[in-house]
């Protein structure tokens, strides 16, 4: 009898798990991010910020009434592995697949996702991911060939440096930057002095900042993903480096800064996204993410938390779940904090699925981060 | 001048504690033919027993010893009495399929149960630099060279200084005669775990100031360190001591003089050629024995 019961409930819990009844009780959005190996830190955080929005957005109901079914699939930073989750996740229906954050990992998923026509929301920031004519990819942050221009503009005019030596990661995000940042700086005519590859996971940097510092050059930009930064910055503060340290967005991060244990003092750079901007709406999120989760979220939790609203943002507005839909109808949205407070800056998709919001320019003063000057949106 | 000398002393502080792993390797693998593919998650791990030990209100001293004490319960006296002893009767092979899966096992653990982020780690001395020839020195570096010198030389007074060093030379060379002059081998294979516990827990001590606290760090070390084992020689400890050094030193100089970009072939290069041509490695010895 025991035996009948088990064998009967065992088949009441299958059903019930692929029923149409519990399919329509919630929406599909599974998640494909680096939650262990060399992107951890980044997926984790992505992680966080999303599970943050999707407990709120649960919590008042759900999109369209339906509560957000987000099962959490490991990368393992791996981008074959990446890949594989991605097509694992299209054999279930879903109708936007959050993540990943590694620029390699979006670049070989993109493929898989644009023929089964769903929208993959994703961390990377690689320029080549909206250069390919995808209309089912959409950024959560700025891709390169938006970010660098305003790092070269703000080494010309606010460091006003003749010379640049570049210090980068050799993967799909560091060479996609250093690449345009090369480009960027040969069109304001900053010769670049020093052009130093680095590994990702590398954890001895005194060649490299040997190499740099034999270049002399007036200004270092610095485009490591975080760990590495802070054992640049720590190896460059050993050398005595005195030329300023320029970076993007990760060089100036909390993470980074505590890892450096204060040799990032004094780094400055552009941030395109950062819990100590200035925006209220940002430092309520920075605090509930801080309570829940026990540490800083950097940018990449903003990235996770924003992309969440973002889709309930659209589908509310197209009235139904539908993932074509979902996709034509982000293309050249804005959407501003009175529409969806979750966004917590405006923020506009364009056609290519890149987006424009506010960005800073920032310091590290006493430890911490410090927003000099607030840069408006490049379509302002 | 500067950057040569620069680079040699960061090479050498790296490349001793490569040593000190490497040793450990080779101590297992002469006392009970143990290659340990988890060593460098060996590594890894008592960082996180001292930043635990940090985190319930011990100074770093106390976490130091603290972590020193757990790594010999732990990582010596349970590795070997739920791992090695119940696998070794059936061959190498399933012993160092277990240890790869030991690996997998401390890493994720590790993980889930402290984080995935990278954490600060204390440094045994402070961030301070010494000029020398014009070129700056860390204190921190030389620090790293004089303990494990130090640990080292120890090591080598007691193997071939004391009657318990002798014991256990004699087990690595030939157990059976050792057991029929009256040496507990048992016992003595036993405190070889437990040397290499201390030896990884000092190498720990060492190395996460630099590479900082995380979970992945045993990835890299272990491959550093299982790559100077087998340059030097896998039965020598001297020649893990050696390999180490030339690793760490030709890691800095390749990258910095030759192609940063190549930097981690290199030792592998290296390795290769002394496959080919010294394969007991630069100071191993041939071993021979009858199938």
């Amino acid at each position: 009898m025991y035996r009948f019961s088990l064998f009967v409930s065992a088949i009441v819990t299958a059903l019930g798990s692929t029923s149409p009844l519990h399919a329509q009780s919630s929406v599909y959005i599974p998640a494909i991010l680096e939650l262990s190996g060399a992107g951890a830190v980044s997926g984790t955080n992505f992680r966080d910020g999303m599970l943050l929005a999707i407990d709120e957005i649960n919590a008042k109901g759900g999109i369209l009434g339906r509560k957000i079914d987000t099962p959490l699939l490991d990368t393992q930073s791996d981008a074959g592995v990446s890949r594989a989750q991605v097509q694992k996740v299209l054999d279930n229906n879903p109708y936007v697949i959050l993540g990943p954050v590694f620029s390699g990992s979006v670049l070989v998923d993109m493929a898989l996702t644009q023929a089964a026509e769903i929208p993959e929301i994703v961390g990377g920031e690689a320029a080549a991911i909206t250069q390919k004519n995808d209309p089912y990819v959409f950024r959560t942050s700025f891709g390169q060939q938006f970010s660098m221009p305003k790092i070269a503009n703000y080494i010309r005019d606010g460091v006003k440096a003749k010379s640049v030596a570049i210090v980068w990661v050799n993967n799909d995000f560091g060479k996609g930057g250093h690449d345009t940042f090369v480009k960027e700086m040969a069109a304001r005519n900053i010769k670049v002095a020093a052009d130093v590859s680095t590994e990702s996971g590398q954890v001895d940097f005194s060649a490299d900042v040997v190499k740099v510092k034999a270049a002399n050059a007036e200004a270092i930009f610095v485009y490591l993903n975080e760990e590495e930064s802070a054992r640049f910055l720590r190896e460059a503060k050993k050398q005595g480096i005195t030329a300023p340290l320029i970076g993007e967005t990760t060089l100036l991060g909390q993470k980074v800064i505590d890892l450096a244990q204060g040799a990032a003092e004094g780094v400055r750079g552009h941030v395109g996204l950062t819990v100590d901007a200035p925006i209220p709406a940002v430092t309520a999120f920075a605090e509930r993410f801080k309570k829940r989760f026990n540490y800083v979220c950097d940018h990449n939790g903003i990235k996770g938390y924003t992309a969440v609203y973002i889709i309930k943002h659209v589908s509310e507005k197209a009235g139904k779940f539908d993932s074509k839909l979902f996709a034509q109808t982000l293309h050249g949205t804005t959407i501003t904090p009175q529409d969806e407070p979750g966004v917590l800056m405006e923020v506009t998709f364009d056609g290519n699925g890149d987006v424009d919001r506010q960005s800073f320019l920032g310091e590290v003063v006493n430890g911490k981060q410090k927003i000099v000057e607030i840069l408006p949106k490049l379509g302002k | 001048m500067a950057s040569l000398i620069q680079l040699l002393v960061s090479g050498l502080a790296t490349g001793a504690i490569y040593a000190l792993i490497a040793t450990g390797f080779t101590l297992l693998w002469q006392t009970s033919q143990t290659i340990n593919f988890a060593q460098g998650e060996f590594v890894m791990l008592p960082a996180f027993f001292i930043l635990a030990a940090m985190n319930w209100g011990a100074p770093f001293w106390l976490a130091a010893l603290i972590g020193i004490a757990v790594s010999i319960v732990v990582l010596g006296v349970l590795f070997k009495l739920i791992i090695v002893d119940p696998m070794l009767k059936y061959g190498v092979l399933p012993l160092v399929i277990s240890t790869i899966a030991l690996s997998l096992f401390l890493k994720e653990s590790a993980k889930d149960f402290y984080s995935s982020q990278a954490q600060p780690f204390p440094a045994l001395v402070p961030a301070t630099d010494i000029h020398v020839l014009g070129a700056v020195v860390s204190t921190q570096s030389l620090a790293v060279l004089a303990v494990a010198i130090v640990t080292v030389s120890a090591l080598h007074l007691l193997l071939n200084n004391t009657r318990l060093g002798r014991a256990m030379q004699a087990t690595a060379q030939n157990p059976t005669l050792a057991r029929i002059v009256g040496i507990p081998v048992q016992r003595m294979v036993l405190y070889t775990f437990l040397i290499n516990a201390v030896l990884v827990a000092i190498a720990s001590i060492l190395i996460s100031p630099i590479y900082l606290a995380k979970f992945s760090n045993g990835e890299t070390l272990g491959l550093a360190a299982f790559t100077a084992a087998i340059i030097g020689g896998f039965n020598q400890v001297r020649g893990a001591i050696v390999g180490g050094i030339i690793l760490g030193v030709l890691d800095n100089l390749s990258a910095a003089y030759l192609s940063s970009q190549y930097r981690g072939a290199i030792p592998l290069m290296i390795l290769i050629a002394v496959i080919l041509w010294r394969p007991q490695g630069l100071f191993g010895r041939i071993e021979e024995r009858t199938v």
